[in-house]
């Protein structure tokens, strides 16, 4: 009750109402599922196709394993990155700020807590759809050579998850929809390009190789990578908690900023 | 229910301050149980600050807050799923059909889902006279049919109290009226309905108690006949004068304001002041009963906000 910003910090405390949010959001995508899909599908499929078959023909394998395999199994990760962050910038922002979808929701029993844990859930719904297409299409095309692919489910989600938060959070601060190409150019980006999608970061030189350990897709593709080609995966527990930790981290300044937004 | 007392919103000292600005300022407010409450004031006054506060998105600078028997913002959840709310911006789902806005938006209150709910969000469509727009997409409605959809949403979950924010701005009088009669339906039913407005006459004729609030305070409290026996004299003369200053009979017959040409004269004798006027046979002038709008315009003064 003191200042502006009293208990925007306190720990989120969100309830099982949440779904009713994620449920919100898959209703609208169901409806438009088919032409959703094909933009699930289409952009990694040509990443795929056009690298994995135009390079791989020069390159053969890479790190030990064949190209195609490698480029798939990093664009399995990298796309459900991708899709993670596009929903929870721009479709999440057009929820909480032009459409005033949050607006309405808070009239109701649900809390920003709830809200933001919805989206999350959501958004890397989404992120799990797009790398699971990614993951089908190199199935189809010989490219999953061991079982341990369907792991890549649980992953995906995770890695939607610590995708989801931040951009959550560049939502809740964001003016308009124009601060969203920095974040895309300045932080998205990069990581495609830098964090083992398309080489390994060994290549990299020696400080690169160490920066790029605090981005969460280079742990992403550490774990997606040996699940689909059968290579025994290591540290796993260290990937898995950097990914975690984002998440959470992502939940928690996301939630605060979005109380920020609305509860003044 | 627990909400028992004869108070549905009981505020003490009520404090909302944005750093330095104090936009509700120490307001005491108690709506009673049942009929019509109605929260009145000229722009910017706080009336969507307090209401805000009342539904737990504001949490107050200071003083104590009671919605339904319980303390805000603690009991927010527990509160809201027992209010419906129709606020002043249009949020409705453009994701959605009429239909699909209510049943997602009833999905936001598991505890209170009227069961079979198709039926019942149908009788909620009729209700507001939108039976035949189920299928519509929000795009397709009409600015008095978003308001009135507005409405059926903030019936989802049967709510014992209504809040709404302006329910009528920007609406034509046949909507208006339709708004109207559904409200007068809801309070008979035994909601209680508490509104904001700038509209005199919407308070008139809907709220059994209105409160003025300018500035942040409250500066009157009554039925609305009571304010008008109360605040203001019960006849006006108004006077088309033009530039010419009112004559000194007339000021001591009515306390009058000269306004961009029109002289307001407020009244106990209104016969005097008609004889009086019977000299300037060039005036055209209207006599009418004091209303609440005299209170409104003498509470809050004739400045322009904004
Ligand atoms: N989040 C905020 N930060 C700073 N000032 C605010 C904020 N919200 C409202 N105010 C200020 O508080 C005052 C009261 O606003 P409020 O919206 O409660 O008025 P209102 O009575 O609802 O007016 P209207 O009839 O125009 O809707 C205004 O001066 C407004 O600018
Ligand atoms: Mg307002």
């Amino acid at each position: 009750m003191q200042g502006r910003s009293a208990g925007h910090w306190r720990l989120p405390a969100p309830r099982a109402l949440a779904f009713a949010v994620w449920r919100r959001n898959a209703r609208v995508w169901v409806r438009l599922m088919a032409s959703n899909l094909l933009f699930h599908f289409g952009e990694p499929l040509l990443y795929l196709l056009g690298l994995g078959f135009g390079l791989g023909r020069f390159i053969g394998e890479m790190d030990g394993v064949d190209y195609f395999a490698f480029l798939a199994s990093g664009l399995v990760a990298s796309s459900a990155m991708m899709s993670a962050s596009y929903e929870g910038i721009y479709s999440a922002y057009t929820r909480m700020v032009p459409q005033k979808t949050y607006d309405g929701m808070l009239a109701t029993p649900l809390e920003v807590d709830d809200i933001v844990a919805g989206e999350m859930l959501w958004c890397a719904t989404k992120g799990c759809i797009s790398g699971g297409s990614i993951l089908v299409v190199a199935a189809a095309l010989g490219a999953v050579t061991s079982a341990h692919a369907v792991f890549c489910i649980p992953l995906l989600l995770l890695i939607g998850l610590a995708f989801a938060g931040p951009a959550l959070a560049m939502s809740a601060i964001s003016p308009s929809y124009d601060f969203f190409s920095y974040y895309i150019t300045l932080v998205i980006t990069p990581m495609f390009i830098l964090c083992g999608v398309f080489y390994p970061i060994g290549s990299l030189p020696d400080a690169l190789q160490h920066a790029v350990q605090a981005l969460p897709l280079t742990h992403a593709v550490a774990l997606a990578r040996p699940l689909v080609t059968g290579a025994p995966v290591e540290h796993a527990l260290a990937h898995l908690a950097v990914l975690a930790g984002f998440a959470a981290a992502g939940f928690y300044v996301s939630v605060a900023l979005v109380r920020r937004r609305f509860v003044v | 229910m627990t909400a028992s007392g004869p108070f549905v919103v009981e505020a003490r000292g009520l404090v909302k301050r944005f750093g330095a600005d104090t936009v509700v300022d120490r307001i005491d407010l108690r709506v009673p149980r049942g009929g019509c409450f109605g929260l009145l004031g000229p722009n910017g006054a706080g009336k969507t600050t307090t209401l805000r506060m009342i539904l737990g998105h504001s949490p107050p600078s200071a003083g104590t807050l009671t919605v339904l028997g319980e303390a805000m913002p603690a009991a927010g959840r527990r509160v809201r799923a027992r209010i419906g709310v129709v606020s002043q911006d249009d949020n409705l789902d453009p994701d959605f059909s009429v239909m699909e806005n209510l049943e997602v938006y009833a999905s936001y209150f598991p505890h209170r889902r009227h069961r079979p709910l198709r039926p019942f969000l149908e009788s909620l469509l009729e209700f507001v006279s939108l039976g035949d727009r189920a299928g519509y997409r929000i795009q397709a409605l009409s600015g008095g049919m978003r308001r009135r959809l507005v409405i059926a949403r903030a019936l989802v979950n049967e709510p014992r109290l209504l809040i709404l924010d302006e329910p009528t701005t920007g609406l034509d009088p046949q909507i208006r009226h339709l708004i109207w009669s559904r409200l007068r339906a809801l309070t008979e039913r035994g909601t209680t309905v508490l509104l904001t407005t700038h509209y005199m006459e919407e308070a008139e004729r809907l709220c059994d108690r209105v409160a003025i609030i300018d500035h942040g305070r409250i500066l009157a409290e009554d039925a609305p006949r009571a304010l008008v026996a109360r605040e203001v004299e019960p006849s006006v003369v108004e006077v088309r004068a033009g530039e010419r200053p009112p004559p000194p009979e007339l000021a001591r017959q009515a306390r009058v304001e000269a306004v961009d040409g029109v002289w307001h004269c407020h009244t106990s004798e209104p016969g005097a002041v008609l004889a009086s006027l019977g000299d300037y046979p060039e005036l055209e002038y209207l006599h009418r009963p004091a209303n609440l709008e005299d209170v409104f315009l003498r509470l809050t003064g004739r400045e322009l906000r904004d």
